[in-house]
């Protein structure tokens, strides 16, 4: 039994919803570009956690395999997010989100 | 450099016929299945056809290179979204899909539109694809296995299935219904289609739409085709909102690029329909659907982007006399939003035609009178346009449109009246 199985599969997975909820809310009401960001990059590690816990517990690497392709492709995403970021600081002085608000209907 | 990307093409195009047949398994990774190459001869074809209306866009760029880069990696990854045997494969062709298509709507880099565009894109993926990913968690938890025939074994072999499996189908429709801008998932697509490049906009209606549908159906109808109980009502709900909501505030736009947005997201709808539907019509209908609407749409964009460019607005009203100055841009606008609308002799008609014959088919009635009503309600907003084109007068001067672009409209014009009356050539192929 591996030091991660020492905790049961219920509480991994709660903690791991509890902080993906922590990040869809995160990504839903804050207003600063960085920190809906931030609150991506939380929703996609609770699902690199959940995959780790459910990789060990079914003994089974492809889960952990899987981690290092989400974790580089979030790497990518948040690399280009950063420069659209800039690219819209650039024109507005501002990394509030409201300041964007040409397009309505 | 413009040349070779076309010429890469037809390559492409003429290598993955000869996959026809042949069902390759790469890895377990990728499945070259008669789907998979059928759905990828329609990227092609579709590509192409978007290449030569963007030639424009390509010239104006000082660094041309990068967005054909851009341009062929979105490619790539709506190849592998069509052609995807592994839920690891699904995540990198939607992120390689993605990705290129956020640097893209951004690429009006002055114009402030353009950067909300690429910034709101690039939340509302990441965001959707953050559901999708805690999908794929839930399922290989509960099954052990990334691998859609894993998953598929592991469901229908008797031994009970953990609870959490049906959470995880329901995260990854979640995921799925943003990516195809199915409501009420869909309020990004307006303010992106919007606010991006109009040549942007054309590649995302079309393609990635038609990747992303591909994708959904893939996943939908094969791997959790027999938990079906779990999805069908959501289905079911979210394609008559789709159908509604699209339909209907299609009506109220007077930008004539945002309206085609709402009408895409109307588009989504009906697709849904075959998706739902589940039966042997549907893989047909969807590549039908998906061919027929995005050779319209490249169509009704590239005529959008001259009008636009020529007169600085989009709205209905900068249609008006079009019928007049340019006679030949008005009747290729007329027969692709007429198949658009689904009106006999056009592709469209067919291709409403077999998605509902499949949702018919069945048994969703219910479904088939909202496609119905709401496609009577598309009809109103399409002709908006067309009646601007040739029964109202203004006095702006006729437009110039390059060769290329005008023969690309007639070939169009001409491959939508062909799949009209030919439907069969493609119909059959599945």
């Amino acid at each position: 039994m591996s030091a991660i199985q020492v905790v049961p599969i219920e509480w991994y997975l709660l903690l791991c919803t509890v902080l993906f909820t922590i990040g869809v809310l995160g990504v839903l009401f804050r207003r600063n570009a960085i920190i809906i960001f931030m609150s991506i990059e939380i929703m996609l590690n609770a699902v690199n956690l959940l995959l780790v816990a459910f990789s060990s517990y079914l003994s089974d690497s492809k889960g952990q395999v899987f981690v290092f392709f989400i974790m580089a492709v979030a790497a990518a995403e948040v690399a280009v997010g950063l420069a659209i970021l800039m690219m819209v600081y650039r024109n507005t002085k501002s990394s509030d989100i409201d300041m964007l608000n040409k397009l309505k209907w | 450099m413009y040349p070779i990307v076309l010429l890469g093409l037809i390559t492409t195009f003429v290598l993955n016929i000869f996959d026809w047949d042949t069902n390759k398994l790469y890895f377990k990774m990728v499945q070259f299945d008669n789907y998979a190459v059928a759905f990828t001869a329609v990227i092609i074809v579709i590509a192409f056809l978007w290449f030569i209306m963007a030639e424009g866009f390509f010239k104006e760029e000082s660094n041309q290179t990068d967005y054909f880069a851009l341009v062929l990696f979105s490619l790539v990854g709506a190849v592998i979204m069509v052609s995807y045997s592994n839920m690891a494969m699904l995540f990198l062709g939607i992120e390689i899909l993605s990705i290129p298509m956020y640097i893209l709507a951004g690429s009006n880099k002055t114009d402030i539109s353009s950067n909300e565009a690429a910034f709101k894109y690039l939340i509302m993926g990441a965001f959707a694809t953050g559901f999708l990913l805690f999908g794929i968690a839930l399922i290989y938890g509960a099954t052990g296995s990334f691998d859609l025939s894993g998953i598929a074994a592991a469901v229908t072999n008797g031994r009970a299935i953990s609870s959490i499996f049906y959470v995880g189908v329901l995260l990854m429709l979640v995921g799925m219904a943003f990516k195809v801008s199915a409501a009420p998932f869909h309020f990004w697509a307006p303010d992106v289609y919007q606010g991006a490049p109009t040549v942007i906009t054309a590649f995302m209606a079309t393609i990635v739409k038609t990747a992303a549908f591909a994708a959904f159906l893939r996943l939908f109808s094969a791997t959790f085709m027999s938990v079906s109980g779990t999805w069908m009502h959501v289905v079911w709900i979210m394609a008559a909102l789709t159908l509604l909501v699209g339909n209907i505030t299609a009506v109220m736009q007077s930008s004539t690029k945002r309206m085609l947005a709402y009408s895409s997201v109307a588009h989504a709808g009906y697709m849904l329909l075959a998706l739902l539907a589940g039966n042997s019509y549907s893989n047909n209908a969807i590549l039908f659907y998906a061919a027929a609407y995005s050779v319209g749409s490249i169509a009704t964009f590239s005529i959008v982007n001259m009008i636009t460019k020529s007169k600085g607005t989009d709205t209905v009203d900068s249609f008006n006399g079009l019928g007049k100055s340019n006679p030949l841009l008005a009747v290729v606008m007329t027969i692709a939003l007429l198949s658009l609308a689904g009106i006999p002799p056009t592709a469209g008609f067919f291709a409403k035609y077999y998605i509902f014959t499949s949702a018919f088919v069945a048994g969703n009635v219910a479904l088939v009178l909202i496609a119905i009503i709401a496609s009577l309600i598309g009809v109103y907003y399409y002709f908006r346009i067309i009646i601007a084109m040739f029964f109202k007068h203004s006095s702006d001067e006729t437009i110039a449109v390059e060769s290329n672009h005008k023969l690309l409209l007639i070939v169009i014009a001409i491959a939508i009246i062909a799949l009209g009356l030919m439907p069969d050539c493609i119909i059959s192929l599945l």
